[in-house]
């Protein structure tokens, strides 16, 4: 059972509540800087053109406009891994990829005046599939990248950043198995995480020396840290509004920022830019293709004894940072599957849409999504129930696995096969599970079927984090921490966290703004990270901020500084409470007292998820509904009971589950445009369309801090596309792997049309 | 048309529109503290009058972010032409707790109390259709609080949690 604290695992009230329920949350949008220019950008129709001819003047006149950037005189600046992608180029990669820049006095203005810009394109052939984009004849998009396969590493990870899964000898592997099988699955859909709130920045670029963005972003030192080599300065200081969602999408923003931050530096003035929601779509980050062939080897127990096969990633025109996608997804295989054999081979490829980007689920969504329904194939050989499967398979204590750094890391955290099983039983999967490709129940053309899925990370111990803690002679403490609020909770859950270490009331504990100007370095919220990497370095700088009160209270209660406690701001010798002093005794009305805290990366502990779902497919029109979701974790220890249940709901959500039944991006691929680019057209899951909904959390406490939990929130949407598309094969009585799984699709593996 | 033809057709025009119970009245023009002709009711309220409070997602009237109480009936604020408000009475997210006492209207203090918001971008417009559907029914059942809030696009995945919320509010006001 959980240890009990004050208030670790209590809810309470989210420090922004009262800010975000009366309309005073200050989102991006919501910001206007003295003397703010707007800039709009104007946006390419074909997906692959040269700029013959670009006439600015008309645009440049118009009354309002401060200045027309076009590729000829923007800053040599590039983003992307490796860095390929220029601010504007002469050639233009996808529909809606830029090809001029106005800053002006008003949005409207900003508008109109990119209608007066006159653009003679030279048209030339695009393409959109991953394997007619590496034939040799193929048109080629980046010089640098012959094929069109982007190179191989991942700057941020590190020179040993893992590229692909190589270990054990696959040939014997495969003639150890009791089956090999051979498969292929894509998840291409291409989903848009869209956030409600679109992307947005404003720069402010007076000072030469000194740029300042802020960002609706999930994290305001991610800013700071991407945009410094990219624009190859200094001083880039990053400030987060409050972000109206982000499920990894807004983290540093660089294409928003470097337009912005061009015309800030053209201007001298202030910019905001800020995405339609029409941008959003055409323009903004969505998730990885994946498509996966491969030969999986199995025994008649279960063991997995090779796989084998060649990933291949579409990351559309530009790779924000799919290389260090395929490193942590290359990473989560191995924590899926206990295999001593593998050849797992990545390719990273471009092809002339939207690019894909940094999405929650992190290439691991992916992957799994296009790996487990092959592996099923294998599970329906050897007769194996897909929940004992996956309890067999999925990473145990003294296992080892590569992780995204190229480093060998021996896990030595919980074994999830207790919450796979509490899962099982709530969802009553003995009972619903027929076997493979039967279904649950039949009712005249009405169908039910089970599916499971699952994911786990081990990078929710990535990254470096840094906190001060200071504590006031008021019996106050202030977090230092820059840690953006994008719908996590996360803030709040730092101040409990302080709360707890000092055992001081919640509200005495403030927090700085998540600006890098006030705060010590922090990576970001990111790979569900915020529990244990950024929850270790503010518990280690609330201990060390105690420590030197006690120090400064020692000589006063007659006491040794480890002999002390403290309570709401009053220090006493441990078993005499009733002498005590304030926290303003030891420390006098002219000091504070401040601890410092950080974390280094470990990568041997993992969270876990798993997904339980029921269908319902009416054979005869061929739809599939979402009739009912279990969602499986364990985390140690719950620090705040109703942000990890949202977290939890989110599966739904951000390209989440409903990539397996309805969302995608719908590419025309003679023309090049996505055709679901809006929201009407892109089907998103309404109030009236819910499933039932439960959590089953276990708090098995496990060895990361003081409060012996982890985080799980970004894996929640991965475990659940895999899981459906299982439910809906076993109701048809078909196997079916074709995401999403519209009623055409249905119809067609019945036969019926 | 420019609002500049309008103006010279009809003489200097101007629309009375009161927001949170106080009265603007407000001059039809182009100029920043003026209505032009082609503004919406979103943008006067956040660029003209201030209250950020009401957000625009989608500017196209599908998401349900930008929802006001217009004479107490929910509408999208994106779809509705400000010049078209004359004589209403607008409510926003900001008129709703109590202006003397700073008291949360019951729903915003359920919200809160449920966390029933994880980014909060559709937060306020989900309120405000939460409270045009309370005044017109104070009993719903939770398939009522569905079909209200079935216009409103929540990405996090908020809604359990607001259906909680919105129930719980109006069993305290039974």
């Amino acid at each position: 059972m959980a240890k009990e604290y004050r208030y670790i695992g209590k809810a309470t009230q989210r420090r922004d509540a009262r800010e975000i329920v009366t309309g005073k949350a200050k989102y991006i949008d919501d910001i206007k800087l003295p003397k703010m220019l707007y800039g709009r950008v104007l946006r390419s129709p074909y997906p692959h053109a040269n700029i013959k001819n670009i006439d600015i003047s008309k645009a440049e006149a118009y009354p309002g406009v401060k200045v027309v950037l076009t590729y000829m005189n923007v800053p040599e600046w590039k983003s992307g891994t490796p860095s390929h992608r220029r601010v504007l180029s002469r050639t233009v990669l996808f529909v809606g990829d830029a090809v001029a820049l106005v800053a002006a006095e008003t949005k409207e203005i900003a508008e109109e005046a990119l209608e007066l810009i006159d653009v003679e394109y030279e048209r030339l052939p695009a393409i959109y599939d991953v394997e007619e984009a590496m034939k040799p004849d193929a048109p080629q998009l980046y010089s640098e990248f012959p094929g069109n396969v982007f190179l191989r590493g991942c700057p941020l990870f590190g020179p040993k950043t893992l590229q692909e899964i190589v270990m054990g000898d696959v040939e014997k592997g495969f003639r150890e198995a009791d089956f090999i099988v051979e498969g292929t699955c894509a998840y291409e859909n291409i989903p848009n995480p869209l956030p409600p709130e679109p992307p947005g920045v404003i720069a402010v670029w007076e000072d030469p020396d000194q740029l300042t963005i802020w960002g609706a972003s999930q994290s305001a030192s991610m800013i700071r840290l991407a945009a410094q080599p990219y624009l190859k300065l200094a001083d880039v200081r990053g400030i987060s509004t409050q972000c109206g969602g982000s499920y990894g999408t807004k983290h540093a923003n660089l294409v928003v920022l470097g337009h912005a931050a061009a015309l800030a530096k053209a201007t001298g003035r202030p910019v905001k830019i800020y995405y339609t929601k029409e941008e959003h779509f055409n323009a903004f980050t969505l998730r990885l293709g994946s498509r996966i062939h491969a030969n999986v080897g199995i025994k008649k127990d279960g063991t997995v004894t090779a796989v084998s096969g060649e990933w291949l990633v579409n990351t559309g025109a530009s790779s924000e940072l799919a290389q260090g996608q395929v490193a942590v997804g290359c990473g989560e295989a191995q924590l899926m599957l206990r295999c001593s054999n593998w050849n797992l081979q990545p390719k990273v490829v471009c092809t002339n849409r939207n690019p894909s980007g940094v999405v929650r689920g992190f290439g691991g969504q992916e992957l799994k999504s296009a790996l487990i329904p092959i592996l099923t194939v294998a599970m329906e050989k050897a007769d194996l129930d897909p929940v004992e499967f996956f309890k067999k398979n999925f990473v145990k204590a003294g296992d080892g696995y590569y992780w995204r750094d190229g480093n060998w890391w021996v896990y030595r955290g919980v074994d999830y096969s207790k919450a796979m099983q509490k899962g099982a039983v709530v969802f009553g999967w003995k009972d619903k599970w027929k076997g493979w490709y039967k279904p649950t129940a039949v009712d005249g053309t009405k169908r039910r079927g089970v599916g499971v899925g699952l994911h786990g990370n081990a990078d929710i111990g990535e990254d470096e984090s840094e906190a001060y803690v200071k504590l006031n002679p008021d019996s106050t403490a202030v977090l230092h921490a820059c840690v953006s609020e994008s719908g996590m909770g996360q803030r709040s859950s730092l101040c409990k966290m302080v709360a707890e270490v000092l055992n001081l009331p919640f509200d005495r504990v403030n927090m700085t703004p998540p600006d890098t100007l006030v705060n010590p370095f922090e990576f970001g919220l990111a790979g569900s990270r915020g529990t244990y990497a950024v929850g270790s370095a503010v518990i280690e700088a609330a201990e060390d901020a105690k420590r030197k009160l006690f120090e400064l209270a020692a000589p006063i209660l007659n006491a040794r500084p480890e002999d002390l406690e403290t309570e709401d701001g009053t220090i006493y010798v441990r078993g005499k409470p009733e002498a005590r002093i304030p926290w303003r005794r030891a420390m006098g009305l002219t000091r504070t007292c401040t601890g410092q805290g950080r974390f280094e990366p470990d990568f041997s502990l993992a969270n876990f998820m798993m997904i339980y779902a029921e269908v319902e497919v009416d054979v005869e029109t061929g739809k599939a509904k979402l009739l009912r979701v279990v969602a499986t974790t364990d985390c140690g220890q719950i620090i705040d009971p109703l942000a990890l249940e949202g977290q939890i709901y989110g599966s739904l959500g951000s390209a989440g589950i409903d990539t397996a039944l309805f969302e995608e991006s719908v590419l025309d691929r003679t023309t090049g445009h996505i055709l679901s680019g809006n929201m009407m057209d892109y089907k998103w899951r309404t109030f009236l369309d819910l499933p039932e909904f439960q959590n089953v959390i276990l708090e098995t406490p496990t060895s990361s801090h003081r409060f012996k939990a982890i985080g799980v929130g970004e894996i929640s949407t991965a475990p659940g596309p895999s899981a459906v598309l299982m439910a809906i094969s076993n109701a048809i009585g078909r196997r079916i792997a074709d995401y999403p799984v519209t009623p055409d699709k249905i119809l067609k593996a019945l036969g019926n049309i | 048309m420019k609002a500049k033809q309008i103006n010279s057709i009809l003489g200097k025009y101007s629309i009375k529109l009161t927001v949170n119970r106080q009265l603007y009245e407000i001059e039809v023009g182009n100029k920043t503290d003026e209505v032009d002709p082609s503004h919406t009711l979103a943008y006067t309220l956040r660029e003209t009058l201030g209250l950020t409070g009401t957000k625009v997602g989608c500017d196209h009237g599908a998401c349900g972010a930008c929802t006001v109480l217009m004479d107490g009936k929910a509408i999208l604020s994106c779809m509705t032409l400000t010049v078209e408000c004359d004589g209403k009475s607008i409510t926003t997210i900001e008129g709703l707790e109590d202006q003397k006492t700073g008291e949360l209207h019951p729903l915003q203090q359920a919200f809160i109390d449920n966390t029933a918001f994880q980014c909060g971008f559709c937060t306020p417009g989900i309120i405000m259709s939460s409270k045009a559907l309370l005044e017109e029914n104070s009993s719903p059942t939770e398939q009522d609080v569905k079909q209200a809030l079935a216009g409103h696009y929540c990405r996090c995945i908020s809604h359990y949690l607001v259906i909680k919320a919105v129930m719980e509010a109006a069993g305290k006001r039974r």
